[in-house]
C-alpha cells in the first residue's frame, strides 16, 4: 500500500522524459484529448494498457448472442430478449448490491439470502391475516434488509471482523431465519397487483416511447450542460464530437430497447411495452451512480478501497463509511429480493441464495468492478448482470441442466476475476 | 530575514516526550521561521519523527511549550494542528492510487454544491495550486494518481498540504526514493514553498539536500536538540559529527537557538 517507488523504476523514468504512453494508458481518455481523433488513439493505448473498461462485456454481450443465436433461433426474438431483460433485472441489482462492499474490497456472500428475507418479510406482511398495503410491506422488507446490513457492517467494522466471516455467517444464519419465517416446506403467494406486475407488467406502447425519450432527453441536458460548462471554463473536458457522440449513443440504445420491447411478444394475447421492472432497474441505478460519483460518500467509499489510510488521515471516518456500505449493500438485495418474489409471484423455501449471491458476484466483476477495492460502478453491475441473465437465459432455451449453467457461470466468472486481476497487475507495475 | 527570526512562526519551548520508559524528546528548543526552510536532521532514533509527531499532534507532547506566532497553544490532536494552518506530508504520502490528482488533493474536504460534488470549484482550485507551485509535468490534473512517477506524486502530496492555506509545512524525508531528476524537482518545489512565505520543516537523512535547500539546521542526538544554527554557520562534516557524537570541534560555542 505504501507507494513508496523503486528508486531505480523512478529514476529511469525521470530520465526518460514523461513521453506519453506510460502515463497515458491510465489516464480516461476523455481526459487528455483535444478532438475526436485523439480520443480514439487515447482510449486504443489505454485498452492495450490494460485497462479495457466495459470493452470486455460488450463483446462477452456479443459472443453470448451470436453463440446462442446459433444454437437456437430463439434466442434474440424479442420475446426472449425481454424475458432476459426481466430475468437478469434480479442479477443486476444484487450485483450493484455487491458493488457497495467490493469497492471497499470487502465482500457480502450474505446478499442472496438477505434478499430472499426481504422478500418473505414483505410476502408474509401482504398475506391474507395481515393485509398490509403493498407500499408498507415494501418499506418493512427494505427496512429489515437495510437493518441486516448495518448490523454486518458494525460487526465488521466495531469488532473488526473479517467481512467474508461474517457474511457468510449471514448466508447460514438468514437462510435459517428465513426458513423459520416461512415454516415447514413454506410458500407464500403473492396476490398484489402491484407487486406482481413490478416484472409482469408494463406500460403501453406511448407511454414507453415518451418514458424512454424523457429519460434520454434528461441523460442528454445533464451531459450537455456538464461537458459544455466545463469546456466553458477552461477545465479539463471531453471533446464536442464526443459529447454529441455519447448522447447519439444514448437514444439509439434507448430506440432499440423499447423497439425491442413494443414488439409484441404475447402467445394468446398480445403483450407489449417496456416492462416496469427495466424503469426500477434504471432508478437504482440512476440512484447509486449519483451517490457513488458525485457525493462526498462515495468519494470516501474509493478512497477507503484505494488506501485506507490515505482516507483515514484525511479524516474519513472509515467505520461510519464502511457500515453506511454493508447497509446499501443490503438494501439493494432487499429490492432485488422484492423483484425475485415478484417473478415468481410467491416466496418459498426454496429461494436459493447461495447461488444467487455467487452469480451476483459475478456480474459484478464481470461487469469491471475490482474484488481487491477502489474500481467498479454501479453501470458496471448492470451489464455484468446482463453477461449473468444472458448464458442463464441461453442455456436455458437449450435445455442444459443445471451442472452445465454452473460450470460455464464459472468459467466465465474466472475469466473475468482474471482479467481484473491482470488489469491490477499492469497497474502497479509502473 | 532578522524581523522574522524575531517572533519565529512556531517556537517550541523545553518539550519533552517519554513512551514508557524511555525519554525520546528532552528539553526540545525549536523556532520555525516563516519564509524559511528548517531542515531537521539526525540519527536514526534521534527522535526527529517524534518531534515532527508532537508538532502534527499525532503524539502530544508531555511538557514544555509551543508557541504559535507568539502565542501558546495546545495540539493535542491532529485537528488542532490543522486548525492552526500545520500541514504534514509523511513519507508514505497517503494518496489513493485510483483517484485523480484533484480528488487526492481535496480528499476529506471536498467543495459540494446542492449535496453533490463541485468538481469544477474543486478542478479550478486544484490546478491554480499546482500553477503557482510550477508543478506543470503532470499531463492532466484529472489522471490518477497511480500513473504519476515518484516525483510527482511528492508533489501532489505537497500540493495537497499547501491547498489549505497552511502556514507550516512539515516533510518527512520528501526526496526518500526518488532518482535524481526527481529529487531536483521537489527540492525545488520545497524551496518555493518558502519563498512563498510558508515555514517549512524538513525531516532528511540527506545532507546534499539539507544544505541545497535550508536556511537553518537543527540537529537532534539521543532526544536532544544538539544543535540550530544558520545553514550558512555549518557544513556537512560538522552536522555528521553533530549527529553521531552530540557535539563537534568543529563548532564555536555560541547559543543554540538560531542566531540569525
Amino acid at each position: 500500500m505504501a507507494p513508496t517507488d523503486d528508486p531505480q523504476v523512478s529514476a529511469v523514468e525521470e530520465l526518460t522524459e514523461p513521453t506519453g504512453d506510460a502515463a497515458a494508458m491510465a489516464v480516461a481518455p476523455e481526459l487528455m484529448a483535444q478532438t475526436l481523433g485523439e480520443y480514439v488513439r487515447a482510449w486504443v493505448a489505454k485498452v492495450r494498457g490494460g485497462d479495457a473498461g466495459a470493452l470486455p462485456v460488450i463483446a462477452g454481450l456479443i459472443i453470448i448472442s451470436v453463440l446462442f443465436q446459433s444454437l437456437n433461433s430463439k434466442f434474440l426474438t424479442a420475446g426472449n430478449l425481454v424475458n432476459l431483460l426481466i430475468q437478469s433485472a434480479v442479477y443486476m441489482l444484487l450485483a450493484m448490491s455487491e458493488v457497495y462492499v467490493l469497492l471497499l474490497g470487502e465482500i457480502d456472500l450474505s446478499s442472496g439470502f438477505v434478499a430472499g428475507l426481504g422478500g418473505v418479510v414483505m410476502a408474509e406482511l401482504m398475506k391474507q391475516g395481515t393485509d398490509w398495503p403493498w407500499w408498507l410491506a415494501v418499506v418493512a422488507g427494505l427496512l429489515v434488509t437495510a437493518a441486516i446490513g448495518a448490523l454486518h457492517g458494525t460487526l465488521i467494522t466495531r469488532i473488526g471482523l473479517p467481512s467474508f466471516v461474517v457474511t457468510l455467517a449471514g448466508l447460514l444464519g438468514w437462510q435459517g431465519v428465513m426458513l423459520l419465517v416461512l415454516g415447514q416446506g413454506g410458500v407464500v403467494p403473492i396476490g398484489d397487483k402491484v407487486i406482481n406486475n413490478i416484472t409482469s407488467g408494463q406500460l403501453s406502447v406511448t407511454a414507453s416511447w415518451i418514458v424512454m425519450l424523457a429519460i434520454v432527453a434528461v441523460y442528454c441536458a445533464r451531459a450537455w450542460l456538464r461537458d459544455s460548462r466545463r469546456r466553458g471554463s477552461g477545465l479539463v473536458a471531453p471533446p464536442v464530437s464526443l459529447t454529441v457522440l455519447r448522447m447519439v449513443g444514448a437514444l439509439v440504445a434507448g430506440v432499440v430497447v423499447v423497439l425491442i420491447c413494443n414488439t409484441d411478444r404475447g402467445i394468446n394475447t398480445p403483450i407489449k411495452g417496456l416492462p416496469w421492472v427495466v424503469l426500477l432497474v434504471l432508478a437504482v441505478l440512476a440512484a447509486w451512480t449519483f451517490l457513488l460519483g458525485r457525493t462526498t460518500f462515495g468519494r470516501y467509499v474509493y478512497a477507503i478501497g484505494g488506501n485506507p489510510e490515505a482516507a483515514r488521515r484525511a479524516g474519513v471516518s472509515l467505520p461510519r463509511i464502511r457500515t453506511l456500505c454493508f447497509a446499501l449493500a443490503s438494501f439493494t438485495a432487499g429490492i432485488a429480493g422484492i423483484v425475485y418474489a415478484s417473478r415468481l409471484r410467491s416466496v418459498s423455501t426454496s429461494i436459493d441464495g447461495g447461488t444467487l449471491v455467487l452469480y451476483a458476484v459475478a456480474a459484478a466483476v464481470i461487469g469491471g468492478t475490482s474484488l481487491f477495492g477502489g474500481r467498479g460502478k454501479a453501470a458496471n453491475a448492470v451489464l455484468g448482470g446482463l453477461v449473468i441473465g444472458a448464458i442463464d437465459n441461453g442455456m436455458g432455451l437449450q435445455g442444459y441442466s443445471a451442472y452445465v449453467r454452473f460450470i460455464v457461470t464459472a468459467l466465465v466468472l474466472l475469466a473475468a476475476v482474471t482479467i481484473d486481476a491482470l488489469t491490477r497487475r499492469g497497474r502497479t507495475a509502473r | 530575514m532578522a524581523a522574522t527570526a524575531a517572533t519565529p512562526l512556531l517556537r517550541l519551548e523545553k518539550i519533552t516526550k517519554s513512551f514508557g520508559p524511555v525519554q525520546a524528546l528532552i528539553d526540545v528548543d525549536l523556532d520555525v521561521p516563516v519564509g524559511q526552510v528548517t531542515a531537521l536532521v539526525g540519527d536514526n532514533g534521534a527522535g526527529k519523527s517524534t518531534l515532527i509527531k508532537a508538532i502534527a499532534g499525532i503524539y502530544p507532547a508531555d511538557g514544555g511549550r509551543i508557541l504559535w506566532a507568539g502565542r501558546p497553544v495546545h495540539i493535542r490532536h491532529p485537528r488542532d494542528a490543522a486548525a492552526l494552518g500545520i500541514e504534514t506530508v509523511y513519507q508514505d504520502l497517503a494518496l489513493a492510487d485510483n483517484l485523480d490528482i484533484v480528488q487526492n488533493m481535496f480528499l476529506g474536504r471536498e467543495v459540494t454544491r446542492h449535496w453533490a460534488l463541485d468538481e469544477e470549484d474543486m478542478e479550478r482550485k486544484a490546478r491554480d495550486t499546482l500553477a503557482s507551485l510550477r508543478v506543470t509535468t503532470v499531463r492532466s490534473i484529472r489522471q490518477p494518481v497511480a500513473s504519476l512517477s515518484g516525483g510527482q506524486r511528492q508533489s501532489v502530496a505537497i500540493a495537497k498540504a499547501v491547498l489549505w492555506n497552511s502556514k507550516l509545512v512539515i516533510m518527512d524525508e520528501p526526496t526518500a526514493a526518488l532518482g535524481v531528476a526527481q529529487t531536483r524537482n521537489v527540492l525545488d518545489l520545497v524551496r518555493r514553498l518558502a519563498d512563498q512565505g510558508l515555514a517549512v520543516l524538513m525531516v532528511s537523512h540527506n545532507m546534499n539536500d539539507v544544505f541545497e535547500v535550508s536556511d537553518r539546521v537543527a540537529v537532534m542526538f539521543l532526544g536532544r536538540m544538539a544543535a540550530c544554527r544558520p545553514a550558512s554557520e555549518l557544513d556537512v562534516a560538522t552536522v555528521v559529527d553533530i549527529m553521531t557524537t552530540g557535539t563537534s570541534t568543529r563548532l564555536n560555542n555560541e547559543g543554540d537557538r538560531g542566531a540569525n
